[in-house]
């Protein structure tokens, strides 16, 4: 299969601490992939040196055959990668619909935002994903008066509403009930039909519901690669990372 | 889908109805104003609306996009030496200006001469601090310096400029500034007609400067320098490239704040060094925040406000002033954080005149 994002032989260091330590790996079209490991494995960097936040010390990372090394960050959401942090990051002084607003719209030149409205197909789109993501009915109110779990799916609403072709989202379920983390995960499922997903998650449950190839990474490394299965079923990741996660012997 | 727009612009004009309609009654209190106070009055108030003029810009790089200038007096005193080149080679009539001589220069230097067109001089007066902020901005906000290291910045800039208008007596005047104009496009500076048609023109460039920035925070443009305000990097991956809205704001308040001074120089009589100085470049953040930052007519009401008790009390009071500025611009921090149309805003919203977006639109962080 062809991958869409090829990682090479990448990088990153800070003042010569290696967060990333020459990884491997690539991302097939329609995957929720996910990267677990322990914290401070280099999962959330992975993500940074992806969506170009940090520059890497060497090797690259190409996107349907774009290094995207020379790109700035509002650059590579523009040729199709879009990021969710791990704390929620939404606009507080403004209505959930203005917050969609901002994402949906294609041209982000200076010169549309001063003359150019919505097209009634953005509309309609913005609708569309509020429906999906459920917040419909709150789409007036600001995201103060919304619950974590309802901020975090705001925040994947404004991603896909770049119509990104590659999503990266930093532990979109961390602080979400079993319910919550259960619509989430349906949601996923829903968006990788035309959208592939890289997902960083510590929840094991998440992750054996929804993973389709799972990369485990440590001390910068990647330490195995897989199905869920045979992740779950290697001695040393589980010496390492969910022996110590408590999930087997809590 | 209509129902949808509707709706969403049903809770926010009727907000901003409020504030245009507070707007036309400051206009057209202004603009009787000279029928019932002395001429030297009405002189001062035309003062204050051209400090109106600079706050909106203000308000827009600050209190929109979270920036804060603390260098803005450059910006209005480059507007006002544009002006006032003109208004002394005018006075001069084809002579060389008192000033130039005295400190022994022959000729006039060439960056003069083109000033002695009027029209030339009042586009210079936007021009040049449009093009000082283009490029401040582009080394400052290109290379992320933000916040405070922004604020320091443009309070080096600050410095700078005074000691470069100090420095070069031959050809800005030094320490005494540029005064002594006789006349405008001709009309006598002394004649109580030219005053009035000069108060009612800066009347007109408030509503003009009012009406534009209205226009422009109502764009989508008005939401993303909000957002880049409250999560610079969220609107970056949002596919925004904030460096370049963050120019074109400060670029935009630069322009409005050389319009102010071209428009302050024929009605005070006098731009120095100092009015570039930082400590009026603070007290013009004292206006917006007094008057309430995020909103445009807090802005407008700041100015005007601040500047006319300014003037009561240092009549009365000389020495009291600072104090007074000192101590008000405290409650404000403390007390009232979105100024006096956060304080009118909340009252109002307590008893249901307005519809409130619950608390506070953001808290007193200075340089965010």
């Amino acid at each position: 299969m062809d991958s869409i994002l090829q990682i090479d032989n990448l990088t990153v260091s800070f003042d010569g601490f290696k967060a990333v330590n020459n990884v491997n790996t690539g991302i097939d079209k329609g995957e929720i992939r996910f990267f677990i490991g322990p914290n401070g494995a280099g999962k959330t960097t992975l993500l940074d040196a992806i969506c170009g936040r940090v520059k890497p010390q060497s090797g690259q990372v190409t996107f349907f055959e774009k290094d995207l090394a020379r790109y700035a960050e509002h650059e590579i959401v523009n040729v199709g990668i879009g990021r969710k942090f791990q704390v929620p990051s939404v606009f507080t002084n403004m209505t959930v619909y203005e917050n969609m607003e901002l994402a949906v719209v294609k041209d982000r030149s200076l010169y549309s935002s001063l003359f150019q409205k919505l097209k009634k197909e953005q509309i309609a789109r913005i609708e569309d994903i509020l429906v999906t993501i459920g917040l419909y009915e709150k789409r007036f109110s600001t995201p103060l008066a919304l619950s974590h779990g309802e901020k975090q799916w705001l925040e994947i609403g404004m991603l896909l509403a770049q119509e990104p072709k590659l999503m990266l989202l930093d532990e979109p379920v961390a602080g979400m009930g079993r319910a919550e983390t259960d619509k989430t995960g349906e949601l996923l499922k829903k968006i990788a039909q035309n959208c592939t997903i890289i997902v960083v998650e510590h929840d094991m449950e998440f992750v054996r519901d929804y993973a389709s190839k799972v990369t485990v990474l440590h001390e910068g490394a990647i330490l195995d690669e897989g199905s869920v299965y045979d992740v779950q079923n290697n001695q040393k990741v589980i010496d390492v990372y969910l022996g110590r996660g408590g999930e087997r012997d809590a | 889908m209509f129902q949808v727009r509707d709706s969403r612009f049903g809770v926010r004009s009727l907000v901003k109805s409020k504030e245009k309609f507070v707007f036309v009654l400051i206009i057209v209190v202004l603009a009787l104003a000279p029928l019932f106070i002395s001429d030297f009055r009405v002189n001062l108030l035309g003062k204050f609306i051209a400090y109106a003029i600079l706050a909106i810009g203000l308000d827009l790089i600050w209190g929109y996009t979270g920036i804060l200038s603390l260098g803005h007096g450059v910006y209005f005193g480059l507007g006002a030496y544009c002006m006032a080149m003109y208004l002394k080679l005018e006075a001069a009539h084809g002579k060389l200006p008192d000033f130039m001589s005295w400190s022994g220069l022959e000729r006039l230097p060439w960056f003069w001469r083109p000033f002695s067109q009027g029209f030339f001089a009042l586009a210079m007066a936007m021009l040049i601090p449009t093009l000082l902020a283009f490029f401040i901005g582009f080394l400052t906000f290109k290379n992320r310096i933000r916040g405070v290291y922004f604020s320091i910045l443009s309070q080096a800039l600050s410095i700078i400029f005074v000691v470069l208008f100090v420095g070069q007596q031959a050809y800005t005047g030094g320490t005494n500034g540029l005064t002594n104009y006789k006349s405008i496009l001709g009309f006598s500076l002394s004649n109580a007609s030219t005053k009035l048609f000069l108060y009612y023109i800066s009347i007109a460039l408030l509503v003009l400067a009012f009406g534009f920035c209205s226009f422009l925070v109502k764009q989508r443009i008005g939401r993303i320098l909000v957002a880049i305000r409250d999560g610079e990097n969220r609107v970056r991956f949002s596919g925004y490239n904030p460096t370049t809205y963050k120019i074109f704001v400060y670029c935009l308040s630069a322009a409005l704040a050389g319009l102010a001074g071209a428009i302050y120089v024929p009605q005070v009589g006098i731009i120095s060094p100092a009015e570039m100085g930082i400590v009026p470049s603070i007290e013009m953040i004292i206006w917006v925040a007094i008057g309430g930052r995020g909103t445009l007519i807090g802005a407008v009401i700041g100015a005007i406000l601040v500047n006319a008790l300014k003037s009561g009390i240092s009549e009365s009071f000389p020495d009291v002033w600072s104090y007074f500025i000192g101590f008000a611009f405290i409650v404000i921090v403390l007390f009232m954080p979105n100024g006096i149309v956060g304080l009118v805003k909340n009252i109002a919203g307590r008893f249901g005149w307005i519809k409130s977006k619950g608390g506070g639109r953001y808290g007193f962080d200075i340089a965010n």
